[in-house]
């Protein structure tokens, strides 16, 4: 089977590649970069995929692939617009990506640095090359992903995170990224690495906003390891234009009696592909994920999650749910992987979804693959339309139509809003979710 | 303040309302009654105007509006309120801010300004009084988990926040104890005045021994067969259905 057949993108990126390279002054000896040269051998190889691919049947990243886009877009973005982006009340140690590079102007870290080390991905080259060396790359997968091989290839930028064993960090760690799409197609791959020693606690999210009417390409990675007994909680924040792409991968490593905890909001996005992998490498670990997507317009919002039971007596719960309107469509895919030695697996994941349109659609796919017969496990999807009957009660106590449904499809994603546990940031969303629900 | 008149509808192309007549002014209390499938629930879901019935025929005139012309909503700004059956449970929305909203949507409608939170919670205090509704229900999601007699009391409630000039109680009685019952009629009776009319449907005369009509209609067939004074109630529960179900047969 042939996967690469799409080439335009690929050969501005192969180009790209060999240019930045003749650029590296002596780092080309360094692991990481010899990581990068194998994963840009594995891109060249993989090429991008297309619907052929499995795990791409229902997202076309053809349109994508034949726009040219630029990786180095100049930005005069600065703290003045930023004002206009910011999430009120929002306190912690908030650094700032424009259009994938570390703007330390704008960024601030709060914490002392005995609970939290954050370097840039640069930095961490030189000044802490060996916890690079331990982890970079150890978790997603740049071998069989071509997403994530490019976004390895080009592995530059993004923060390094580092919370020591026992460390309990405060407050939260704020990942923005900007993308300054006003004068140029925009394009950037972060790849971010976060650390979190044993008996550590760490909340962090990334959030994204794209400026600016040209088409903008993320490309993210972001790797994190969980040791023994520590706490993480996370959340993806994607509030950007009808012209943005943004594939992701969230990889997830967890050791034994650790509890991570992720929270993916999509309010808008052009195409948008979340992968959420988990790997519970140890006994007792729980991992939640829980994921609302507001699709309108020709809005496209794909989430993959993978769970992969890896050892016994851990548990994983994720509950997905959409609200779809106009011609936008939707995917979820949830894979959970039971090992043959993970006996006693507790795994349970839903989604659902409410279409409001006939010309929106959802594909929803739950993959169980289950090596172990003693396990729990449950799945359900469901896809419908408002409750009529609700509808009729409102409306019959004088709420308008249009109010009606607003409050109902709010009322279906609050159980998920609930769940987000910073609350300047679960203030702000129910701000942005109640007005694009309140828009149609 | 309603004109019922030759009414008929249908819902999946059956027809459950074949011609009905009936003139309520203000200050009164309608019972109407009638065995099961006679058309009670579609007389009040037709006047609430729940969309899957589709009327085929007559008119209904209420204050000199045709409200068959009129969307859900606009009913209840106009002051029909429709006591459901099966109130639904809506997980997400608690009945505070429901209510809040509802009562606000309908002073917009008529030109008031919306209350304030701090007017919104002392008229919701005073009116919870009515029927012992708790604080601590009102704020939990609307009807969600509510037992059959919460979720009544909490009808009634609304009821007496939107305080409308016509009130239908659909088989308000339907599952509740003798206790809950109690309540629920008790909370009707306070909301009952000389401007505001009372149309409660019921299949036993139970409820009407505490909310005690003016008139008693018996619904047939999708048709009103016998209307009479409080007693035709006693009657019913008498003798049962049977005996109607007879004079009916006998006059065709």
């Amino acid at each position: 089977m042939d996967l690469s057949k799409n080439t335009d993108l690929k050969q501005q990126l192969v180009a790209d590649f060999q240019a930045n390279e003749s650029r590296l002054n002596g780092e080309t000896k360094t692991p990481v970069h010899q990581t990068r040269r194998e994963a840009m051998q594995n891109f060249e190889k993989l090429g991008f995929p297309t619907i052929k691919h499995e795990e791409w049947k229902y997202s076309n990243v053809n349109s994508l692939v034949k726009q040219a886009f630029d990786f180095n877009v100049k930005t005069e973005f600065g703290s003045e617009e930023l004002e206009t982006l910011a999430i009120p009340n929002l306190e912690g140690n908030i650094l700032y990506f424009i259009n994938g590079i570390y703007n330390p102007a704008l960024s601030r870290i709060v914490s002392p640095e005995n609970q939290l080390q954050i370097l840039s991905f640069g930095q961490a080259v030189k000044e802490n090359p060996s916890l690079l060396d331990a982890y970079f790359a150890k978790y997603a997968n740049y071998q069989d992903d071509a997403f994530t091989a490019l976004n390895t290839a080009f592995a530059h930028d993004g923060v390094v995170v580092n919370v020591p064993a026992g460390k309990v960090v405060e407050q939260p760690i704020i990942l923005r990224f900007i993308t300054d799409a006003r004068a140029a197609n925009a394009a950037s791959q972060p790849r971010n690495l976060i650390v979190v020693g044993k008996n550590a606690e760490v909340k962090m999210a990334e959030a994204f906003r794209t400026i600016g009417e040209n088409g903008s390409f993320t490309n993210i990675v972001t790797e994190i390891v969980i040791d023994e007994n520590a706490n993480v909680q996370y959340y993806k924040v994607q509030n950007e234009t009808e012209k943005a792409y943004h594939i992701g991968t969230t990889q997830v490593s967890q050791k034994a009696n650790s509890h991570f905890y992720a929270v993916t909001v999509t309010v808008n996005g052009g195409f948008v592909r979340n992968n959420l992998n988990i790997v519970l490498d140890g006994q007792n670990c729980e991992a939640f994920m829980y994921g609302l997507y507001f699709p309108n317009g020709k809005q496209h919002i794909d989430n993959h999650t993978l769970v992969d039971h890896a050892k016994p007596n851990s548990y994983s719960n994720e509950l997905y749910k959409g609200v779809l309107q106009d011609k936008s469509t939707g995917v979820f895919n949830g894979k959970i992987f039971v090992r043959d030695g993970a006996s006693k697996t507790n795994a349970y994941q839903s989604c659902r979804n409410v279409v409001l349109s006939d010309e929106a659609s959802m594909n929803t796919k739950p993959q169980l693959e289950i090596y172990n017969d003693d396990v729990k496990c449950s799945h359900g999807t469901t896809t419908g339309k408002l409750n009529d009957e609700a509808l009729f009660y409102m409306r019959s106590r004088g709420i308008p139509k249009a109010e009606a449904m607003t409050l109902l499809m709010y009322a279906f994603c609050e159980d998920v809003i609930s769940e987000i546990k910073i609350e300047p940031i679960r203030a702000y969303l129910e701000g942005v979710i109640a007005d694009k629900l309140a828009q149609k | 303040m309603l004109t019922i008149t030759d009414l008929q509808a249908s819902v999946d192309q059956k027809e459950i309302l074949k011609g009905i007549n009936l003139e309520i002014k203000p200050g009164e209390v309608h019972a109407i009654m009638g065995p099961n499938g006679s058309g009670k629930s579609t007389l009040a879901s037709v006047l609430a105007g729940r969309e899957e019935y589709e009327v085929t025929g007559g008119s209904v005139d209420f204050e000199g509006q045709d409200l068959l012309e009129m969307s859900p909503e606009e009913r209840a700004a106009a002051g029909v309120f429709l006591a459901f059956q099966y109130p639904v449970e809506i997980p997400g929305v608690t009945t505070i801010n429901f209510l809040k909203t509802a009562l606000n949507e309908i002073r917009k409608s008529r030109g008031e300004e919306p209350l304030d939170a701090a007017q919104f919670l002392k008229l919701m205090r005073e009116k919870a009084k009515l029927v012992n509704i708790d604080d601590a229900l009102l704020k939990r999601s609307l009807n969600e988990g509510f037992s059959g007699g919460e979720k009544k009391r909490n009808e009634i409630f609304q009821m007496a926040m939107l305080e409308p000039k016509l009130a239908i109680l659909d088989e308000t009685d339907s599952g509740l104890d003798i206790d809950a019952l109690r309540i629920v009629a008790e909370g009707v009776n306070k909301l009952r005045s000389p401007e505001r009319a009372v149309i409660v449907v019921t299949h036993y005369q139970r409820l009407l021994d505490y909310i005690v009509p003016d008139y008693v209609h018996v619904l047939y067939k999708g048709r009103i067969v016998k209307s009479g004074p409080k007693e035709l109630a006693l009657e019913l529960e008498e003798k049962g259905y049977d005996w109607i179900k007879a004079e009916v047969a006998a006059s065709l």
